[in-house]
């Protein structure tokens, strides 16, 4: 519905929708989901875990009949993606983890994702098979071969229906193009090249050729001893095919045009909010770090995600940013031991609405936090099997930073560190989000009134 | 006196004495080489299989030197044994997201 589409934060309640995963008591790390993605309409939302498989679970279409059931995700189909390896040569073990999803917009029956780990990147396609061939002449219906002397008429075989079987097969590999770990992967608005990221460089390919790409990006230095940063992310502008952007360890962004060179080494734009240095601490290039970055749907803004912050920037302003929310700034007085835990490293990603006006990022605690961009409110929310009852109303979560706590508030030192929200997602045009905790992923939507 | 005051109005300075307190020996840049390098290495695993050979010939009966508590961690004499490896295995199990 459209109802929450674009409304202030009071008047959109979320309610919780549906839990997928197991409640365990230890959890097996191949479960921990590590990436959540819908795709261009909302209809499907896959899921990759560190174990390197991929679950796809399709939207059921609304029914007269039960109208509160307002279209639940099920099951649609699920694949292994990658399996681990070992790089002998370099004596480099690879993890099978997903890293990254991303849909190809749909361009016949077929659905087609880039799923990748940190070294290859595959394109899967998705398609459905609800009928089959029957009465062939020279096998039988099991397959096995019948004696050609003991055939004495003709059929033609004909196409029967049969249980709808979805179908996940590996169409193209993209493999030996990345030294570095990739972080990122971004299908370009030509629907011909996508882009994949690693901590140095960036390359380009052409869904239809997995031998070569072209390097587009090169940080590195041509001495190592001199590495002083490495990039965190990147993405495609969602209309301009030449302009992509990518963030680095040092919380800058930079714009590059593919138009401009071949090798984007020199950027069209450069994004730095200055440091205020009587601020500067060990902790501030940690920090600063970028771990996300988002275009808008609309194109004009792009929003990065550090450790405490998500910003939004105005492409036509590059020295600061337009907007900086506060995602959990009471962490600030716990930086010793978050740095001794390696929280201080955790990587949240962030996310637009389907109008761009509200934005999402996750927390510990399994809590995640909104920001309406227009009205400036914001709302702490938490994702628990405690509030699993259908279509109950999430209750705002407030975190308790010192004085009196409130009965309903969570201190600081109680939060729960091994419970992080680092991935989430938004459905393209309604308040429908995906968020993943640990090996559990829940569905959140707007209150139907 | 101005430097104490600073210290207690910017939390991060405070987390950061705590921090320099506890391992002394920190570097100044943590952003720099080391660190990056480090993120860079993700995934390294050192195992020479003549070194693990000729190690065992000189030990003959005895016990081969173990890992210690950090088995990710290879270092100077330590010789890696098999059994110190983690076992790799891949998720043949369907995820229990399908379940």
């Amino acid at each position: 519905s459209l109802a929450g589409f674009g409304n202030l934060m009071q008047d959109v309640l979320w309610c919780f929708s549906q839990v997928k995963g197991t409640i365990d008591i230890g959890v097996t790390e191949a479960d921990i989901i590590s990436t959540v993605e819908f795709n261009h309409t909302g209809e499907l939302l896959a899921t990759g875990d560190k174990g390197g498989r991929v679950v796809i679970f399709q939207r059921e279409q609304e029914s007269k009949n039960q109208p509160h059931r307002r279209g639940e995700y099920n099951v649609y189909s699920t694949f292994q993606s990658h399996e681990p390896e070992f790089d002998y040569l370099k004596s480099l073990e690879i993890e099978e983890k997903i890293n990254k999803i991303r849909w190809l917009p749909q361009q016949n029956a077929a659905y087609f994702l880039l799923s990748t780990n940190d070294k290859t990147v595959k394109l899967w396609k998705v398609s459905e098979r609800d009928k089959r061939p029957e009465g062939y002449n020279l096998k039988d219906e099991d397959g096995r071969l019948r004696d050609p002397s003991m055939i004495t008429t003709l059929r033609v075989p004909v196409l029967r229906p049969m249980d709808l079987m979805v179908e996940a097969t590996p169409r193209r590999v993209f493999a030996n193009a990345h030294t570095y770990h990739i972080n990122s992967i971004s299908v370009n608005s030509d629907y011909e090249t996508y882009m994949s990221a690693d901590d140095l460089r960036i390359n380009l390919w052409n869904f239809e050729i997995t031998n070569q790409s072209f390097n587009i990006v090169d940080i590195k230095p041509a001495n190592m001893e001199e590495l002083t940063e490495v990039i965190t992310a990147a993405e495609f502008h969602p209309h301009h095919c030449n302009t992509f952007v990518y963030s680095s360890s040092k919380g800058t962004i930079r714009l590059c045009d593919m138009r401009a060179s071949a090798l984007c080494d020199r950027h069209a734009k450069f994004f730095e909010e200055p440091e205020d240095p009587s601020n500067r601490s060990f902790f501030s290039e940690i920090i600063s770090s970028i771990s996300d970055v988002k275009f808008s749907h609309s194109g004009r803004y792009i929003m990065t995600r550090d450790y405490l912050t998500v910003k939004v920037w105005d492409l036509n302003m590059e020295n600061r940013p337009i907007e900086t929310y506060q995602v959990h700034d009471y962490l600030r007085s716990k930086l010793c031991s978050l740095y001794e835990n390696d929280c201080i490293f955790d990587k949240f990603e962030c996310v637009w609405n389907g109008s761009d006006s509200v934005i999402m990022t996750g927390s510990y605690n399994n809590f995640f936090r909104m920001f309406d961009r227009n009205t400036k409110r914001d709302v702490t929310l938490e994702a628990s099997r405690e509030n699993s009852k259908p279509r109950a109303i999430l209750k705002p979560r407030k975190v308790c930073v010192g004085g009196k706590r409130r009965k309903d508030e969570i201190s600081v030192d109680s939060l729960d560190f091994s419970k992080k929200i680092l991935h989430t997602a938004w459905h393209p045009s309604e308040n429908i989000i995906a968020v993943a905790a640990t090996n559990n992923l829940y569905i959140f939507q707007d209150k139907v009134n | 006196q101005d430097v104490q005051e600073k210290e207690t109005v910017i939390p991060e300075r405070a987390e950061e004495a705590k921090l320099k307190a506890k391992y002394p020996n920190l570097g100044q840049k943590p952003g720099g080489s080391d660190f990056l390098m480090k993120r860079l290495q993700k995934g390294q695993k050192y195992f020479d299989s003549g070194d693990y050979n000729m190690a065992k010939a000189k030990m003959k009966n005895k016990q081969l030197p173990s890992a210690g508590p950090d088995k990710n961690l290879v270092t100077g004499d330590h010789i890696p044994t098999p059994q110190d490896l983690p076992q790799r295995k891949s998720s043949l199990v369907t995820s229990k997201l399908a379940g």
